[in-house]
């Protein structure tokens, strides 16, 4: 057995743990998770069965952890773990699941899947059988600061652009404001107006918020990968900007498994809870509508639907305020039959988007999402997640489908944010 | 020396039985102390709070049909729930098993008419079929499915199938075939704990910890 696979195997072991065994002891193969896996509809390919995907971590649970199997394993009955099978479960553990948990929310006896793919992939990166993409966005984040590659000076151009373009001021590294903003690379390169956007809507609310020169990346691949040292590192600059610049809260931007990465994760990886909190922008800005504080005039009229991030909302728990907010601003919202936290994955999530080798499957796995759109009859898709916004507006390109346009929630509010006079006038 | 059919009969109600419920019990302890010592690690991030998102709801909330999914997948649906409640009447509504039970645990309850609940065992062996049908001919349960699957889907037939036999006084004399038939519920007893029908009872617990790990984030699962 070589050294890399000796750690991955002692990883596998490690992440068992109670309620991982309880669900593995569970399991009667009914297959009813592949019925909630896009990559098994969409494919039909038995192979993309969610519990099939933990094949080599069944296998070790019951040789360590059960009587039967540990008397199979000393009378030499059972097939150890090798690299040639983790090698082939490569593909099965990083590019046919998003981690979006849509199995987990189906299995009969209570199966909790993504929670166990997610630990599994932290045997499978030290064995060395993590995709090229993810090993390559992990590492730019730990040496440049992103995944992409964006660095500090790119996000100050980006600041100066849509200062310009909205007449309104972005702080940087601003002590003792309410909120320290994150952004996802995504959003720095492809989606700037988020910037401006956030911009308009802080100040009519009165927000005061800042961006940090020393963290301003919110995604993490670090745990998309599996390598938690490296996931620590991560989050801890955050938190090490966030104190510094003694803020009540951090705002994740409009991304999913930023938010999984700082809301649920981060205090795990670094050891301790947080002096601050944690919202994701669509949470923040429910609360600030709540509040009164967010004011919004007129509705577009344009027919549209909300794709749910599954890290923001079956995995994230932020489940009404999408809706809550589009309430304000769509005049002809036209929901879908599956949505909210049954919601189907835009096939990009958990690390696949950056992963290359995973693209044919990915794109075959937006099927789901194409029927829905069909059904609902719109040409505008309104989301609150950088990474699904780019990974759609991809597949719908190979769908020939270039007439729907994909929105991000925050811009489609700030459009419609009342004129300070207005709301002046209506306090 | 020859075993007859009384001798098997004996053996079957006496020692073979308190063999079985002996291993079952010790079996099941043993299954359930391997599950819970491993223990979990306790998550520092802050809790989100959401009526009906819990441990408990989502033991309860697992008992009917995600939304979307009967459609999807209505054979293993329904085909699960007539198993299982077929079964659980089978099991505990035939007059004689109720007798059974009230020389071991002292008391009894009201059973059901003996025709009635031939005709559940009828329907309950049909589901049980038409599963093992779906199991080969589904191409996600085929790949999934082990010896194991298959071996416990004997182990469940076999009761039900030896039961009815005995009842009808068919293949066997009677007396053999009860002997059988108590014999094949003891295997399948001794069976529970080592293999994946232990989840009649770790469903509970890995339906409360997908709950709560969803729930901790403010998610109903």
């Amino acid at each position: 057995m070589s050294a890399s696979l000796e750690r991955g195997v002692a990883l596998f072991k490690e992440a068992i743990d109670a309620p991982i065994a309880s669900f593995f002891s569970s399991c009667v193969h009914c297959g009813l998770c592949a019925e909630a896996c896009e990559f098994y509809v969409d494919t039909g390919d038995p192979k993309y069965t969610p519990i099939h995907k933990l094949d080599p971590l069944k296998r070790l649970w019951r040789q360590e952890y059960t009587l039967v199997g540990r008397i199979a394993k000393a009378l030499g009955l059972s097939r150890p773990i090798t690299d040639a099978e983790l090698a082939e479960w490569s593909e099965l553990v990083y590019d046919s699941c998003t981690l979006c948990a849509r199995c987990s929310m189906v299995c009969p006896v209570g199966n909790d899947i993504a929670y166990m793919v997610r630990k599994m992939r932290e045997g499978m990166a030290v064995a060395g059988h993590a995709p090229e993409g993810l090993i390559f966005a992990t590492t730019r984040t730990i040496n440049v600061g992103s995944p992409m590659g964006v660095s500090i000076d790119t996000v100050k151009a980006q600041i100066r652009h849509q200062e310009k373009e909205t007449g309104e001021t972005i702080p940087l590294d601003r002590v003792g404001v309410d909120y320290m903003v994150l952004l996802s690379s995504m959003e720095v390169v492809n989606y700037p107006e988020y910037l401006g956007a956030l911009a308009k809507i802080f100040k009519q609310a009165g927000v005061t918020w800042t961006l940090s020169s020393d963290g301003f990346e919110a995604t993490n691949s670090g745990i998309q990968i599996g390598v938690s040292d490296l996931a620590r590192e991560i989050v801890q600059r955050v938190v090490d900007a966030a104190e510094k610049l003694k803020v009540k809260g951090v705002v994740s931007p409009e991304c999913g498994h930023a938010y999984t990465a700082l809301r649920w994760e981060g205090p795990n990886l670094i050891g301790r809870p947080y002096p601050f909190e944690v919202v994701h922008i669509v949470e923040l800005l429910d609360r600030l509508r709540q509040e009164g504080r967010l004011r919004t005039s007129g509705k577009t009229d344009t027919p549209l639907t909300f794709h749910d991030p599954c890290q923001l909302v079956r995995r994230g728990g932020v489940i009404d305020q999408p809706r809550n907010l589009l309430r304000e601003v769509a005049g002809d919202f036209r929901d879908v039959a599956d949505r909210g936290v049954m919601n189907w994955c835009c096939g990009g999530g958990g690390g696949v988007s950056t992963n290359d080798r995973a693209e044919p499957l990915r794109l075959a796995a937006f099927r789901q999402k194409k029927e829905q759109l069909d059904a609902a009859g719109v040409s505008t898709l309104v989301t609150a997640c950088a990474n699904c916004r780019v990974v759609m507006e991809e597949a719908l390109e190979a769908y020939h489908m270039e007439h729907v346009q994909v929105l991000g929630l925050t811009e489609l509010v700030a459009e419609h944010l009342a004129q300070a006079e207005e709301a002046r006038k209506a306090a | 020396m020859t075993v007859t059919s009384m001798d098997l009969l004996l053996w079957a109600r006496g020692p073979g039985f308190e063999a079985a419920v002996v291993i079952f019990t010790l079996g099941m302890v043993w299954r359930l102390i391997e599950i819970f010592s491993l223990g979990r690690k306790p998550d520092l991030s802050l809790p989100r709070e959401r009526a009906g998102a819990s441990g408990l709801n989502t033991v309860f909330r697992r008992f009917l049909f995600p939304p979307g999914m009967l459609r999807r997948a209505p054979v293993t649906y329904l085909g699960g729930y007539v198993f299982h409640i077929g079964f659980g009447i089978v099991l505990l509504f035939f007059i004689p098993h109720i007798e059974l039970a009230r020389g071991v645990v002292g008391f009894g309850w009201p059973g059901l008419p003996t025709p009635v609940v031939d005709l559940v065992a009828v329907i309950t062996m049909v589901t049980l079929v038409v599963m093992l049908v779906s199991r080969i001919t589904d191409p996600a349960k085929r790949l999934i499915s082990t010896v194991e699957d298959y071996l416990t889907w004997a182990l469940t037939l076999a009761p039900l199938l030896t039961g009815y036999l005995a009842y009808h006084h068919l293949l066997l004399p009677y007396q053999t075939m009860l002997a059988v038939h108590i014999l094949a519920a003891e295997l399948l007893l001794v069976a529970m704990p080592f293999t994946k029908l232990i989840h009649f009872v770790t469903v509970f617990p890995a339906r409360w910890y997908n709950g709560d790990l969803f729930g901790h984030k403010g998610v109903p699962s």
